[in-house]
């Protein structure tokens, strides 16, 4: 199907069942149950699972099939997020424009970028784009502030000019951000028994965005052009000998991946129209850097697992506090529910990044691939009880 | 010229600092080919053990005086450290006033333990793995080390000040017959780095293990067949690092309040010092740090800030690019490490 | 099922449903309720406390989450009841809100506006918060306020002391109990005046970014009307840990006064390494050199240890206050948690108190009722004197406090002295004062 094998066509459809079923999946507790907490099945955090999904999507085009370990990535989806408040401020408030200008002034940006940084290799590669990264940075928060809005981040005000649009509605507030009139935070709310569960417009416009760029990404895994980055990953040198100039592909890599990232930059800004230079500091590119590897870099699954892993931690867990705990000890008895609060409660709220950096070096110490590796495990575990159980019978029955 | 010599002995004290985080970090680089993501967490820890010999020195039991009222007006609670008590006050306050120092005795034992046991208990499993698993994994445990300290120390800036004595300023400029003040802190850090940077160089140049280790950072196979067991070395190597940063760290918390985040805010910064210096090498590493300092600096001099604005927020990355642009491999690099 | 039109509706419908913990369980009922972005319907209300709990300012956030506990505590009617005694109005019954029990979520504002309107919003979307409160910054301040605007609930700020958070980007649904940089310059510049006399030379080193552009404008045109020059004003990197290469050129500028337009971790930096440099000691143009710092932190300043010693700043409030008021929370504070509280943690409680109290008012938590309520309210008994929550910009206007390092301290919460509490008319301005131009409050949003 699509042009892919039976396996990919395989991938395509579980990721899609997953996100389009996702207000389902992500909500599996009744909403007044204490493990509501546990909940990510809101609007706000299913977008930023999708969004971080295409961008470290895209990383890995980059990444896992050159070898490029790129630490300035965050720099695209910080320009991406500007382009597309810009084209709010200025032209109107569909999505679509912004969208369309955030992936084309990223792509310069990642042209530009590439070009000179893939001159050099290895940790040099990585330093060039980092320090291009955090260059942009600190200018979008202090020297650029006309563009940027610095520290306060850019955001929409009532006097935007706003060609193809209003600056204020009638009842005098911004305008929000629209596909066709059709508003992104628009939530369509589906209730069962004691379950909630919301159906956010914006977040499936980025679930089918994500959808694409997922197939995307498979195909060029699995293209020639896909070939001959792996081939640069596994040996530059030899495909240089051979008379192959392989920095055109790796540009083409790496301005795709910047696309990427301003795909995710603009998208966010679509949901959320606000763009701050904090986006693009070197703790955002580490933290896509993190995501990839953490999911199974050069897998096609991997960093979407791995962006779902480190956003949840981030939402869900930091929200966690003593209160909470408190409520679902508490049939314990007193000095026994004390006791395990105290003890767990230097990993939740304000102790979430504890947390993660221990699941850190727990998945890359015990899963060599990251996450996919986890669930090949299981899968092969699965598979293995199977087999046994197949083949138990089958050593009874002679061969014929 | 008071105000450009004034700055290149500013540079020179940033890139002391600079230059001892790139040197530790180097070594690690060089000898074990880690990309260790944790080696600012290991400066902020040295910088912690400054905290803590100055916290362990102010021990202090309470009296409570009736005169005085705390803020609830209860009666106030006056704290006297117990080694006030025991060597008297004049005494006792001058230990405590030379928590720094003293911080220096205590730190190099437990730093050369952290690498150790960081080394033997986690690196040492990821010398064969790809560098983004050794991203990962000392990413982690960067993340775990400062949120361990924010748990016990907070996350504000704790004051560590100087010995009183070593914390005025002094003349520098009047041997040349010009008027420059300077901290004497600082101008003690510059000569502490300077000392370490020598000992180091000295230790792998003129040392027998040194040697060793030199051989083993070329050819690290090659020396193994020769049946010696570089290994166990590499691990020392790894202590010393470890012990390295550490103290830049101890020093350094005069001069700036140690906070939970400081070695992230170094991170960034010793990895462009030790690309630009070039990869695997000491030297290049060393004049990576002290060029960026003084460059930084300059950069933020008024006269060049009204000519560039917003200069001082980049010079370090501008520098990082030009230089790896026009010197494939940083400024002392060799060929070939960390190139894939 | 309950199918609603592509609307505003839908979002607060989801956000009530979620948040009253299904107080409802059937699906009818709560479709036709919802008049407000998370009305609570059921026997409890959600408010969400969104502060930095990771990062430079996780201990302000901390000292805020404290604060707020002890707020919903006597909100509740738990406790001594704190500032519910002393407060001016008495519609507070210590029953909660409307009778509704008070409820709270928190949140990691991480000091990065993107992951504090994350928090926000999933409080607003998950747990059905009806006000969000708290933050450490001005930048998080605006970003969150504008979030609150769009989704149609009330935000109490936290601490944030840019112009800008009620000047140009204030907005109708966002309220600031702290004071601002132009109010910093009004309080200090007389105290300035008496100390260091009407001739002297400034200069400014600036955080290179809003807020600190907002206030060394402030105190620049404070001081400049004082009759002091101002020599030069140099900005420095956000990210910048060693300030000695910004601190070395003032030496020989012929300036006798700096200024130091830093906060947090930068100006505990900026003033160590200040005092290094000897700027205490020497003597410019026959006067003693002085530095002053306009806005002072105690948790941070603590940071700087002795080196705050005598040096002048202003404070939104300190715990040495003797007011009834300011008694009676350091006494609830004190007993609950063994330190006194912070101006974070003062500024935190009042705003809920505020808000309660406004609801309570209003008879309804509809955001714009509760903007009504708020809007040109004069109170008094939360530790600052009489207060006024102006309409046209949702500022509040009261005393402010001008302190000094103190040279004694008699325990590690002793650090800063009250030197004057400048009167709320000194640094009152008119709404439309160029600081503060740019900006439109536009209207409540309710989210109907």
């Amino acid at each position: 199907m699509f042009g892919l094998d039976n396996k990919d066509t395989r991938m395509l459809l579980v990721v899609a069942v997953l996100t389009l079923c996702a207000p389902f999946i992500l909500n599996p507790f009744p909403t007044d149950s204490a493990m509501a907490q546990f909940n990510a099945g809101y609007p706000d955090l299913m977008q930023r699972f999708v969004i971080f999904g295409i961008f470290a999507i895209g990383f890995n085009i980059l990444f896992g099939l050159t070898g490029y370990l790129s630490f300035g990535h965050a720099a695209f989806l910080g320009v991406g997020s500007y382009s597309a408040v810009w084209m709010f401020k200025l032209l109107s408030m569909n999505v679509i424009p912004a969208i369309l200008l955030a992936v084309v002034i990223s792509g310069l940006f990642a042209l530009l970028i590439g070009f000179v940084s893939l001159r050099r290799s290895g940790i040099y590669f990585s330093i060039l784009t980092l320090a291009f990264a955090q260059m942009s940075f600190n200018l979008a928060y202090s020297v650029l502030t006309p563009i940027t809005n610095g520290e306060t981040g850019l955001q929409l005000t009532l006097d935007d000019p706003r060609i193809l649009g209003v600056s204020a509605t009638a009842d005098g507030s911004i305008p929000v951000t629209s596909l066709f009139g059709l508003e992104m935070r628009s939530t369509f709310e589906m209730v069962v028994g004691p379950w909630a569960f919301q159906f956010n417009a914006g977040y499936y416009l980025a679930a089918f965005i994500l959808l694409a760029a997922f197939y995307l990404s498979i195909r060029i895994f699995r293209s020639p052009f896909g070939m001959m980055l792996r081939a640069v990953k596994s040996n530059q040198q030899r495909m240089n000998y051979t008379g192959l100039n392989t920095k055109p592909y790796t540009l083409a890599a790496f301005v795709i991946s910047g696309m990427y990232a301003g795909l995710a930059g603009g998208l966010m800004a679509s949901m959320d129209p606000l763009a701050g230079a904090e986006r693009m500091q070197w703790t955002a590119s580490g933290e896509v850097v993190l995501m990839t590897i953490l999911g199974g870099a050069g897998t096609l699954i991997g960093p979407v697992l791995g962006a779902g892993f480190i956003k949840y931690f981030e939402n869900i867990f930091s929200k966690i506090n003593d209160n909470v705990l408190h409520g679902w000890f508490s049939f314990m008895p007193d000095g026994l529910e004390n006791f395990v609060v105290f003890v767990i409660h230097p990993f939740i709220g304000k102790g979430w990044h504890l947390t993660l950096g221990i699941l850190f070096m727990l998945v890359v110490v015990f899963l060599p691939g990251g996450l996919v590796e986890g669930g090949q495990r299981i899968a092969k575990w699965v598979k293995g009880r199977k087999n046994k159980d197949d083949a138990t019978p089958a050593t009874k029955t002679p061969a014929e | 010229m008071d105000a450009i010599l004034l700055q290149i002995l500013n540079g020179l004290d940033k890139g002391s600092a600079y230059a001892l985080i790139a040197l530790g970090l180097t070594l690690i680089f060089g000898t074990l080919g880690v990309v260790n993501f944790a080696h600012g967490a290991l400066f902020m820890i040295g910088a912690f053990c400054a905290v803590t010999v100055q916290r362990l020195l102010s021990l202090s039991y309470e009296v409570v005086d009736e005169s005085q009222k705390d803020f609830l007006g209860n009666p106030l609670k006056v704290k006297t450290p117990y080694v006030e008590s025991w060597f008297g006050p004049e005494m006792g306050g001058a230990i405590i006033d030379w928590a720094v120092p003293i911080a220096i005795l205590f730190a190099i034992p437990i730093m050369v333990c952290v690498g150790y046991v960081m080394e033997r208990g986690l690196i040492k499993h990821f010398y064969k793995r790809e560098h983004a698993d050794q991203i990962l994994v000392t990413f982690g445990l960067a993340i775990v080390l400062q949120e361990v300290i924010k748990y016990f120390y907070g996350a504000n800036p704790i004051q560590t000040p100087s010995p009183e004595a070593l914390s005025g300023v002094a003349n520098v400029g009047a041997l040349l017959g010009m008027d420059i003040v300077y901290p004497v802190w600082r101008i003690v850090y510059f000569f502490f780095s300077v000392v370490i940077i020598g000992a180091i160089f000295s230790f792998l140049q003129f040392t027998t293990f040194g040697m060793v280790v030199r051989a083993g950072m070329a050819d690290r196979e090659t020396v193994g067949l020769l049946g010696i067991n570089i290994d166990r070395r590499f691990t020392i190597m790894f202590g010393i690092a470890a012990a390295v940063a550490g103290l830049a760290g101890v020093m350094y918390t005069p001069i700036n309040s140690p906070n939970y985040h400081m070695g992230m805010d170094f991170l960034v910064l010793s990895f462009v010092v030790v690309v630009v210096g070039g990869m695997g090498s000491l030297p290049g590493a060393v004049l990576a740090g002290f060029l960026l300092g003084i460059l930084e600096s300059f950069a933020s001099m008024n006269e060049i800030k009204s000519i560039i604005p917003g200069i001082d927020q980049i010079i370090i990355y501008v520098v990082a690019i030009i230089i790896l642009l026009t010197r494939p491999r940083g400024l002392m690099g060799r060929k070939g490490v960390m190139e894939e | 099922m309950s199918k609603s039109a592509f609307s505003r509706r839908g979002v607060l419908k989801s956000g009530a449903l979620a948040g009253t913990g299904l107080a409802l369980p059937t699906i009818f009922t709560a479709s036709s309720a919802a008049a407000f972005t998370n009305d609570p319907t059921g026997s409890s209300v959600t408010l969400g406390f969104n502060v930095p709990q990771t990062g430079p300012y996780a201990d302000e956030g901390a000292d805020e989450l404290r604060a707020y506990q002890l707020a919903v505590e006597h909100l509740n009617g738990g406790g001594d009841g704190g500032m519910m005694n002393t407060f001016s109005s008495k519609e507070l019954q210590g029953n909660g809100i409307l009778g509704k029990k008070v409820e709270f979520v928190t949140g990691d504002t991480q000091t990065k506006s993107d992951a504090a309107r994350a928090s926000a919003k999933s409080m607003i979307e998950k747990d059905g918060a009806v006000m969000i409160t708290g933050g450490s910054s001005s930048g998080v301040a605006i970003a969150v306020q504008g979030l609150c605007q769009e989704a149609g609930v009330i935000f109490m700020a936290g601490l944030t002391h840019s112009n800008d958070t009620t000047g140009k980007d204030k907005k109708a649904n966002g309220f600031r109990h702290f004071f601002n940089g132009y109010m910093s310059g009004a309080a200090l510049a007389p105290v300035l005046k008496n100390l260091y006399g009407t001739d002297r030379n400034a200069y400014h080193l600036t955080a290179d970014y809003t807020w600190g552009w907002t206030q060394e404008e402030s105190i620049a045109a404070a001081t400049e009307a004082l009759g002091w020059n101002t020599v030069n004003k140099v900005r420095t990197p956000l990210a910048a840990t060693d300030f000695s290469s910004y601190i070395a050129p003032v030496l020989n500028s012929g300036a006798d006064v700096l200024v130091l337009n830093h906060y947090g971790g930068n100006m505990v930096n900026s003033l160590t390494n200040a005092v290094q440099f000897g700027l205490r000691e020497k003597v410019v143009n026959g006067k003693n050199f002085e530095i002053v710092v306009p806005l002072y932190s105690r948790l941070m300043a603590k940071g700087a240890g002795a080196n705050v010693k005598g040096i002048h700043g202003s404070t939104n409030w300190h715990w040495s206050l003797q007011d009834e008021g300011s008694q009676a929370f350091v006494r609830s504070f004190g007993t609950k948690y063994g330190f006194p509280p912070s101006q974070a943690a003062h500024t935190v409680y009042c705003q809920t108190l505020l808000y309660a109290d406004a609801v309570q008012r209003a008879g309804s938590f509809n955001p714009c009722a509760v903007v009504e309520a708020l809007e040109d309210y004069e109170f008094d008994g939360l530790g600052n004197g009489k207060t006024l929550y102006r309409g046209e910009d949702h500022q509040c206007f009261k005393d402010v406090l001008v302190v000094r390092g103190k040279e004694n301290p008699t325990s590690e919460f002793d650090l800063l002295e009250v030197v004057e509490v400048t009167p709320a008319a000194q640094v009152t301005y008119p709404a439309d004062h160029p600081m503060f131009a740019g900006g439109a409050l536009g209207s409540c949003n309710s989210g109907a």
